[in-house]
């Protein structure tokens, strides 16, 4: 007799289809070349460079261009992608996923790679159309069809998010006012004077910028209420607008484990594994709270790189292979306005004992500074001079007691010859032979 | 010996002309080599990619441009996927990757495929530089 709901099994199923599950698969097929994987996504899509929406928009790219794997990929590493299709509802004890079209898939390992949606304030009147988020494909071409002419935008969040969608309106020569409640661009990621940098440049390509202020209520068009006609500040100020984009940060999604009842904090926690408190299911990037070393505790630190890396540890550990993921910690470069500027850890340490701050600077080329605590990098901040900043990421990483040659790390000619030869050595010991 | 010989024939290697004077004065974009002699005091070491076997630059690229070749483990850039965000300079630990800032895309070592054996490998005149393959 035919059953009702179709019920399929698959060795490794991944929610998620972007950076950490495509970490997954890649780690998964180096240790088990055979087992059947299946991928899950809400996204219709196959996976993309989110980072790249920006150019998007912007119109320097294509979607063919942004996939983050050649078109063959899932084929030729036997990946089953049921894309365009949201998983509903999670079943720890009879292992099995429900998917919203009614069908259920049965695990004998999942990923919870599900990653983060746009966080939305409470704004009277947000209801409005003309309201934009910006981490999807999908956003971005409902910004685009939303875009006119005489388009006007506001930008609530000056991070990561709200800086890559105002590169891209300013590419299409549309007016951008970025609203912020912090006092600087990129509050979360860089240092002051890294961030007067990215300010400057926002302001030279004519971006208007309104710091230390949010926005109380969004106001409809005079002639059409129901569309966004401006906003009113929290000082009263109002600006005009038709395209109002929010962009203050991202809520890990965590309602499928959570009402699996798998424990969640501010993301899903796991172990250094990658693992949940499920030996069978594991979670990683925007939707974890994964080991982070310069604060050294679990956090959700919602970058790609660690999103791909958990989505790597996770599926080695799936397929039999046990690895401990190292840790990340929140990091970025950033090359939006024609910048380079790379930025790691802590950035704004204050005085609490055991910090030192290393600080280096060429005029208005370069500026190089390091966090230093318990003579351990804790930070880094590099503007211009970004090129041998991986090293120090590295000292980070490794936790290199860096004390005998702090200075060096913000010098001009800072390099692997600037370490002590025996960490050198150490450091290119795969690569160095020793002289006859 | 700090020389720099192989800087020059890495630049000339991925120049267009590879002709040595137009690729330094005339060329634009300008050919960049794609490794650095670091100099400190009498402390001279070429660096470029060490084509590692777990690639943190791979594991942050944002776009895909960057893959590891599981058959020769050879790391490799697509530049026509590159878009110079600069991930991977800050995830490198040597230091081996270069900002192209002409071309707004990254410069790295390719081992250079239209020869036998790499360009500065063949040129360092005290054999400093090292080709050697090993098994994956």
């Amino acid at each position: 007799m035919p059953r009702k709901t179709s019920q399929r099994g698959t060795r490794y199923l991944i929610v998620g289809n972007s950076a950490g599950g495509i970490g997954a698969v890649e780690a998964i097929r180096q240790v088990d070349a055979n087992g059947p994987i299946t991928i899950v996504s809400d996204e219709p899509y196959p996976a993309y460079s989110r980072p790249e929406i920006s150019g998007y928009l912007a119109g320097l790219t294509t979607v063919e261009r942004m996939l983050f794997r050649p078109p063959d990929f899932y084929e030729r590493n036997g990946v089953e992608a049921i894309l365009g299709v949201t998983a509903s509802r999670l079943d720890l004890r009879k292992r099995g996923l429900e998917l919203e079209d009614g069908r259920t898939l049965a695990w004998d390992r999942l990923l919870l790679a599900t990653g983060g949606r746009p966080t939305m304030p409470p704004i009277p009147g947000a209801d409005r159309e003309g309201i934009f988020t910006f981490t999807t494909l999908a956003d971005a071409d409902r910004i685009r069809a939303a875009l006119s002419p005489a388009s006007r935008a506001v930008v609530i969040g000056a991070g990561l998010i709200g800086l890559s969608l105002t590169h891209a309106l300013v590419h299409l020569g549309v007016p951008v006012v970025m609203v912020e409640l912090l006092d600087r661009p990129l509050a979360n990621a860089l240092d002051r004077e890294a961030a007067s940098v990215v300010e400057r440049a926002l302001r030279e390509a004519g971006v208007e910028l309104v710091f230390g202020q949010t926005v109380d209520e969004v106001l409809g068009q005079p002639e059409d209420g129901e569309h966004v006609g401006g906003v009113r500040l929290q000082d009263g100020r109002q600006l005009s607008c038709d395209i109002l984009a929010i962009a203050i940060g991202v809520t890990p999604r965590t309602e499928l484990a959570a009402e699996a009842g798998l424990p969640v904090d501010r993301g899903i926690i796991v172990d250094r594994r990658m693992a949940t408190s499920h030996p069978d299911v594991y979670a990683c990037g925007d939707a974890a709270e994964a080991f982070d070393f310069v604060h050294g505790v679990e956090r959700v630190t919602p970058i790609w790189p660690n999103a791909y890396i958990g989505g790597r540890v996770a599926g080695l550990n799936m397929a039999g292979r046990e690895t401990v993921y190292s840790g990340g910690t929140a990091m970025n470069a950033l090359s939006y306005f024609g910048l380079a500027i790379v930025s790691a850890g802590l950035q704004e340490p204050g005085d609490g004992p055991g910090y030192e701050v290393l600080v280096s600077s060429d005029s208005d080329t370069a500026y190089r500074k390091v966090v230093l605590r318990q003579g351990r990098v804790a930070g880094l901040t590099f503007v211009g001079d970004i090129e041998k900043s991986g090293i120090v990421l590295g000292l980070m990483r490794d936790g290199t007691d860096v004390s005998a040659f702090k200075e060096a790390l913000v010098a001009p000619d800072f390099g692997l010859t600037s370490l002590p030869e025996e960490l050198r050595r150490q450091r290119l010991a795969p690569f160095v032979t020793e002289a006859a | 010996m700090g020389c720099g010989l192989c800087e020059v024939h890495c630049l000339v290697e991925h120049s267009r002309t590879r002709d040595v004077i137009k690729a330094y004065l005339r060329e634009r974009p300008s050919p960049l080599a794609r490794l650095r002699v670091e100099r400190q005091d009498h402390l001279f070491l070429p660096v470029q990619c060490r084509h590692c076997p777990e690639p943190l630059c791979v594991y942050s690229c944002l776009t895909g441009a960057l893959s590891r070749d599981p058959t020769t483990g050879e790391v490799h850039v697509d530049e026509a996927h590159c878009i110079g965000c600069w991930t991977c300079i800050l995830a490198c630990p040597y230091g081996a990757i270069r900002r192209d800032p002409q071309r707004g895309i990254i410069a790295k070592c390719d081992l250079c495929p239209d020869r036998s054996l790499p360009a500065c490998v063949a040129a360092c005149p005290n054999e400093a530089i090292l080709y050697v393959e090993e098994a994956l």
